[in-house]
């Protein structure tokens, strides 16, 4: 069934326990931002020690594909260099353009998220979260709209 | 089909379907089912062959060509400002401009009007369930003149707030803009009273007929409006047809809005002299040919009868409503489809719309899931978004069915 390549087992998983979803009061970076489309949004935490990614959590609402795809990459990015972080960044977006097929060494839970590039217009809700993580990173603009940093 | 005939009350739909070729399409095997004509209707082989006839036996380019193609081309596009015209109980085609549908229309007004006679401290009275498209230009009109911003409210059961609207209906108010049916909500509002309140102010009201004017129909004299917006694309025309009514003298009054070929008279070096209304507004080359088709679009509603048009979608509403309820879901927008017309927003259980949208659409159901252009209507109702059906003459009972159907397979994927 094709749903099956889209609501995973993983990603519902995700959807419905998600993984570090908090404020974090005393984080160095954080950002929001939402999706016009569909008026999902998103916060991203980072505390940052060592030049590490020690804590990242997020906040928001939005649909299963969104709100996974911000809790797998919390996990993800989690005690990751900042340079690491940007590489995995570079790798999902890879997926998601469909440019790359990373394999599960590389993105781990993430690659289960490969199935929404069927689904074009779902493509955004699965960047949405790293978007904000990449502005947060100080990376500037990545592919959504309607940016407000904290 | 006995239920169709029975609820459809006055349409023979198996035989307007037959006018749609899209309608026979599959999505992945299965009979596509379009609940999506708020969004944009579809057209039938009336509209498309009028558009296509324009461009294989008519092309020249209107009001510009002296010779009989020019002629044919802009008597087609002038016939098609008359059947408008005729369509909206407007006695004067020139009271109609054409524009790419209504958010032209709105910019039209709120610069063309707002920019010459709105001035600081003036107010301009909106309400919360316009679409943003009827809200945003106002907002630019605002900033450039000092014009003040006010919205009416809208009560739990989706219908405007008017318990403050003397309140918020004043000599001060210049313009009263507002929706003639939510493309949301659906909510029919009661314009005859708000138009009525508006004038005994002296305030404009310009009418957003988007929605209300494919689905129940409008007369202008009869509602006694300022302004109505309309778009082609949701009636059965083609994209960027449509247009906007506006009284004879507000449109003498006005400025012109885009500047270009066709909309001067005379043209100096440093200033020029307009042509005359509606022309004055149909700067640079127009649709044309999409214009000419909207003509056919209204031809075809016209020979449904719009009165049977609403019967119809009074009937599928108030089965979805029915059906909708009876399966959980949370419908926003009011109970009663004389105030309701042919479009329903819900949520079902707790599946995000979007992921709804995704799994409706494996089953060939297309619906709208976001916030559809009502930033303020799901803020109000505590909504990121809603999954939107609507509804207009090809669509049936059983495609209600098909909807409430697929909900219980959204169901199954996420518990």
């Amino acid at each position: 069934m094709p749903l099956d390549d889209i609501y995973k087992e993983v990603i519902l998983d995700h959807y419905k326990k998600p993984r570090n979803k908090r404020e974090m009061p005393g984080a160095e970076r954080s950002c929001s931002r939402n999706n016009p489309l569909c008026g999902d949004e998103i916060t991203v935490f980072v505390h940052e020690e060592d030049g590490r990614l020690a804590d990242v959590s997020f906040t928001g609402q939005g649909c299963s594909i969104s709100q996974s795809s911000a809790s797998m990459m919390t996990e993800a990015v989690g005690g990751k260099s900042i340079k690491e972080a940007r590489e995995l960044i570079r790798q999902f977006r890879g997926m998601m353009a469909g440019e790359a097929d990373p394999g599960e060494d590389e993105l781990g839970d993430l690659v289960a998220l490969k199935g929404v590039v069927r689904y074009p217009i779902r493509i955004k809700c699965a960047v949405l979260a790293w978007d904000v993580l990449q502005e947060a990173l100080g990376d500037g603009e990545g592919f959504a709209s309607g940016t407000s940093a904290h | 089909m006995a239920v169709t005939q029975e609820r459809s009350a006055g349409l023979d739909v198996a035989r307007i379907r037959e006018d749609f070729p899209i309608l026979s399409r599959t999505i992945g095997g299965k009979p596509l089912v379009y609940l999506d004509s708020t969004n944009t209707a579809q057209r039938p082989r009336q509209v498309i062959d009028a558009e296509r006839e324009f461009y294989e036996q008519h092309n020249a380019n209107a009001h510009r060509a002296i010779y009989f193609l020019g002629e044919e081309a802009t008597d087609l596009y002038e016939g098609a400002r008359a059947k408008t015209a005729r369509f909206l109980g407007a006695p004067d085609p020139s009271t109609i401009v054409f524009t790419r549908g209504t958010t032209e229309s709105v910019n039209l007004v709120a610069h063309a009007w707002g920019r010459k006679f709105l001035k600081e401290g003036d107010e301009i009275l909106l309400t919360e369930m316009e679409h943003h498209s009827d809200i945003v230009p106002w907002q630019f009109a605002a900033r450039d003149t000092g014009a003040v911003l006010r919205y009416l409210g809208l009560t739990d059961d989706g219908l405007l707030d008017l318990s403050n609207l003397e309140a918020l209906l004043t000599e001060r108010t210049k313009i009263l803009c507002v929706t003639g049916m939510s493309n949301s909500l659906g909510t029919i509002t009661p314009l005859p009273r708000l138009i009525e309140a508006a004038h005994a102010v002296g305030a404009l009201v310009l009418v957003d007929g988007a929605q209300l004017v494919p689905h129940r129909g409008a007369n202008v004299v009869e509602l006694d409006c300022d302004f109505l917006a309309f778009s082609g694309h949701k009636m059965l025309g083609p994209t960027a047809s449509g247009g906007l009514f506006a009284k004879r003298e507000l449109l003498e009054a006005m400025d012109p809005f885009l500047g270009g070929g066709e909309m001067i008279n005379e043209v100096f070096h440093d200033h020029s002299t307009f042509n005359e209304v509606p022309w004055k507004f149909e700067a640079g080359t127009m649709n044309v040919a999409q214009e000419v088709a909207f003509g056919a679009a209204i031809d075809y509603l016209e020979a449904l009868g719009m009165d049977r048009v609403r019967e119809h979608e009074e009937a599928i509403t108030a089965y979805a409503l029915e059906r909708l309820s009876e399966v959980g879901a949370r419908i926003f927008g009011p109970t009663d489809v004389a105030v309701h017309g042919g479009v329903v927003s819900f949520w079902y259980r707790d599946v995000h719309p979007h992921d709804l949208a995704t799994i409706l659409n494996e089953e060939g159901v297309a619906i709208r899931a976001g916030h559809h252009c009502n930033q303020l209507v799901m803020r109000r109702y505590g909504v990121p978004a809603t999954a939107r059906a609507s509804f207009y003459v090809y669509n049936t009972v059983q495609e209600v069915d098909a909807l409430v159907e697929a909900l219980g397979k959204a169901e199954s994927v996420f518990t």
